[in-house]
């Protein structure tokens, strides 16, 4: 989506309705069908290395009382994207939600609405980016880049340096979709924590590794994830993900590679070069840091990606069967306990030495 | 026991000193029971000739738990000379036909009435009319030693408006405070069974209880029949036969049987070898007893019919439960006559379902049970009706009675009616009877469940509609912002279809009988 404009969505949206209307005049109950989303329809593609989904087609059908709900939701979801389209505006999955109460279209919960956008999606082979409708921003991107942006009209052609804040940028539409302009970095850390993005920051690590910086607290949104897929194809740049060392973390880190099973409707965002350099399960020996016990819930989780097609790998594997044996999580934080430039100083170093020798 | 003295005593005094037995044992008692004889004795003034009752029952608290009851009916009226018999000497009027009334002597009123003299010293003031010119009152005592009536006072005066019926008032001593849920509940129960009868009564409290008549329409009164062979005894075949004027023994079975003519009489007398041409009058007592047992054997005798029954039917039924509860759903029936022991016995039965019925706990079961018109208040859990309820499998016609608002109401009117006590409150369970209640109220529970059936099924096809009826000019409008044209597609084509569709799955539903 990155390159073109989202105007190209108005004809599928209008192809839609149109189809919807000629089956309401000629008699007929309106049916679509469209991507099934169930698990047991959602592949791992080995080619394009991420998920995706089979042939299943879930209908949609205004005869069948259970459906004609959910078609009307969707109906609506898309009447409501071709009004932002076709008048340059946004929204977030929240304003739909809110937004919906107006027309009596009942969603229980916002999940609701999300899963709806998600159908949209699916229909449309489109991503709701596309329909300027966006989660809530929360990623950030610091470092040398300039950039030209595209969207929206007011800042079409305006420059910008992502160096400039020493908070970060916000990785909003407008930057995930800029052109690149110019670059001195050669690398990109893509942060779970803010905590640690500010360190990273502080101990002018974007000068010292001369890398670019993002923060995408927490699981990364689709934007982030575009963005960094951007700069690893268009920059060339290799990109090392540093998380917590729990299965959480390293799921957030699996997520950009591989991308996420929520999203097997969907293309291009994942980035399948990234590598997490950490922090590993094995890294708490190594490192002697300070660590916690695992839940239940994280004991629960770890078995759950032991099977997952995309933890398929070597490395992988030893990383869950070492926290299996440890039984112990830790923090990227933890470094703190070995001083506070710990982490730049004596960890970074190592591990990309360490990754540089892997491969 | 050459010491011992014995004395006959009469009736009056025999109820003086039983009068437990016929439910005045404590004051409360009394109080119900006299209210309760002296308004089914106006109801039967009015029923048995056909008159729509107007009856007005006033009980005044005069202090000292002494209280005055005046009720008032526009019934037939008792003929001049013949009041002070009927009002004050106990057992008037016996007779040898059967015909379905509330009591059968009108011994309850005279007991009541009694039951006051002996409680208060005071008397019984009856005014009469049978509607010709002149109006009577009399006030009475009972001789109790001697049974018979004593005229403190009467009077006779003209009667301009032709008025027609009777005013009896008397004092006694009673307990309404703690008899009132009772009393209060046999006038609404009372009601129910007669939705043709104006039934007022002011309480001490000054409390008006109204029920108004609903319809005009009467059952049939019940007419006189003769005793059938099945339910004689020799006293009574003793009895009859003094009565008869009959010269033969064939002649004195056709003429004083129900269901029996000379075709009948002489096979009978044939089969028991009995000489048909003999003399009633001369019959042995040996003879007399052979007659009378083989005649409650004997099955050739025709079946005893229903003509002297006065079933309320299934109209009135469904109004009087209507009038007082309102109900979503009633399902009535009546049953054909049956007999036990030679007495003929109608049961009507209803369910009814929703509305103003309540939901009760198991064992406060809504049952109203009735035996000729009479409410009855007591001892529901040793009822037959009680019996069956707890017997039929109600999940089988889809009924929880611990979760669904129902309500039984079963009558039975016979001739005489299998009470197990004394006090009219409870029926025995003769297997003939208990078998007619099991299937009335089969009958009705079917009914029932097929209106459950019909209700959900068109509740579900009503509530698809409404849904489809939201969503489907929504999504027309949606479709239209969509494919960006004018106007919106018609949706009623596809509308038509699903209430097409509605109806089809109604008539599907329409439930076939079991």
């Amino acid at each position: 989506m990155q390159k073109r404009l989202n105007k190209e969505v108005l004809p599928k949206l209008n192809e839609l309705g149109t189809e919807i209307y000629r089956q309401l005049e000629g008699g007929e109950f309106p049916r679509i069908k469209l991507p099934g989303r169930t698990t047991s329809n959602i592949i791992f593609n080995e080619e394009l290395n991420q998920f995706i989904l089979g042939d299943q087609k879930a209908v949609r059908s205004a005869s069948n009382i259970k459906q004609i709900r959910s078609l009307t939701q969707l109906l609506w979801v898309a009447s409501f994207a071709k009004r932002l389209v076709s008048e340059g505006k946004s929204s977030t999955l929240r304003d739909l939600y809110y937004h919906s109460l107006n027309y009596g279209i009942k969603f229980r919960e916002q999940l609701e609405s999300d899963d709806t956008v998600a159908d949209l999606e699916a229909l449309m082979t489109e991503p709701r980016e596309a329909f300027n409708i966006f989660p809530k921003e929360r990623s950030a991107i610091f470092g040398d880049l300039s950039i030209e942006y595209t969207t929206p009209e007011t800042h079409k052609g305006k420059k910008a340096n992502l160096g400039s804040n020493p908070d970060g940028v916000m990785v909003g539409l407008s930057v995930a979709q800029a052109d690149f302009l110019s670059c001195s970095a050669n690398k990109v850390f893509v942060i779970e924590k803010n905590a640690v993005f500010r360190r990273f920051i502080e101990e002018r690590v974007y000068e010292k590794f001369n890398a670019l910086l993002i923060d995408t607290a927490g699981q990364a949104p689709r934007l982030a994830r575009l963005l960094i897929r951007r700069l690893n194809l268009e920059l060339g740049l290799p990109v090392y993900l540093l998380t917590d060392a729990d299965p959480w973390g390293m799921h957030i880190a699996m997520v950009i590679i591989r991308g996420s099973a929520n999203a097997a409707h969907l293309r291009e965002l994942t980035t399948s070069a990234a590598r997490w350099v950490g922090l590993w399960a094995t890294d708490i020996k190594r490192f002697n840091l300070p660590s916690f016990p695992l839940t239940k819930l994280d004991e629960q989780r770890i078995r759950l990606l032991e099977w997952d097609m995309r933890y398929r790998d070597f490395e992988w594997q030893s990383e869950l069967q070492e926290f299996k044996k440890t039984k112990r999580r830790t923090e990227l934080e933890s470094f703190s306990a070995h001083g506070l430039t710990a982490i730049v100083e004596k960890y970074l170093p190592k591990k990309l030495k360490m990754i540089a020798d892997m491969s | 026991m050459s010491g011992e003295k014995f004395k006959s005593i009469s009736a009056a005094d025999f109820f003086y000193k039983n009068k437990e037995i016929a439910g005045f044992d404590n004051p409360v008692r009394a109080t119900y029971t006299i209210m309760r004889e002296l308004v089914e004795n106006a109801l039967d003034a009015c029923e048995q000739y056909s008159i729509l009752p107007e009856v007005r029952v006033k009980l005044i608290d005069e202090g000292n738990s002494i209280y005055k009851l005046k009720v008032e009916d526009n019934g037939i009226g008792v003929p001049y000379e013949q009041v002070p018999y009927a009002f004050a000497q106990i057992l008037f009027g016996s007779k040898y036909t059967l015909r379905q009334s509330r009591g059968i002597f009108g011994l309850g009123g005279k007991m009541a009435i009694l039951y006051g003299q002996i409680t208060t010293h005071s008397t019984v003031k009856v005014m009469s009319s049978t509607g010709g010119f002149e109006k009577y009152s009399y006030e009475l005592n009972i001789n109790i030693q001697e049974n018979r009536p004593v005229i403190r006072r009467k009077e006779v005066g003209p009667n301009p408006g032709r008025w027609r019926g009777t005013i009896v008032q008397f004092s006694f001593e009673g307990d309404y405070i703690r008899a009132k849920p009772k009393v209060v509940e046999y006038f609404k129960q009372t009601s129910i069974l007669l939705p043709y009868a104006n039934i007022l009564f002011v309480d001490p409290d000054g409390v008006l209880y109204r029920f108004d008549r609903i319809t005009d329409v009467m059952p049939k009164p019940a007419e006189e029949v003769q005793p059938h062979p099945h339910g004689i005894d020799v006293e009574g075949v003793q009895r009859m036969i003094n009565a008869s004027r009959s010269s033969t023994v064939l002649d004195f079975m056709a003429n004083n049987f129900h269901r029996v003519g000379i075709a009948t009489a002489l096979n009978f007398l044939k089969s028991i070898k009995i000489e048909p041409q003999a003399n009633p009058k001369t019959l042995q007592s040996k003879e007399l007893l052979t007659l009378v047992s083989r005649m409650k054997e004997y099955d050739e005798f025709q079946p005893p019919d229903a003509q002297c029954l006065s079933p309320i039917g299934t109209d009135l039924l469904k109004a009087g439960i209507m009038r007082e509860f309102r109900p979503e759903f009633v399902a009535v029936t009546q049953r054909g006559a049956s007999a036990y022991s030679g007495y003929p016995f109608i049961v009507e039965a209803a369910i009814a379902y929703g509305g103003n019925i309540p939901i009760t706990p198991p064992d406060e079961m809504s049952v109203f049970r009735y035996a000729n018109k009479i409410p009855l208040l007591y001892d529901l859990h040793s009822d037959v009706a009680m019996k069956v309820i707890k017997k039929i499998n109600w999940q089988r016609y889809r009924l929880d009675l611990s979760t669904m608002p129902v309500a039984f109401f079963i009558h039975i009117c016979a001739t005489k009616v299998p009470y197990k006590t004394v006090g009219k409150e409870y029926i025995a369970d003769r297997p003939e009877v208990e078998y007619e209640i099991e299937w009335a109220l089969k009958t009705c529970a079917r009914e029932v469940k097929m209106h459950l059936a019909k209700k959900e099924k068109a509740s579900i096809v009503q509530r698809r509609l409404t849904v489809f009826e939201k969503y489907l000019p929504l999504i027309s409008r949606f479709a239209t912002e969509l494919a960006g044209v004018e106007s919106q597609p018609n949706v009623e084509k596809v509308l038509k279809r699903l209430q097409t569709h509605a109806k089809e799955v109604e008539q599907r539903s329409t439930p076939q009988a079991e």
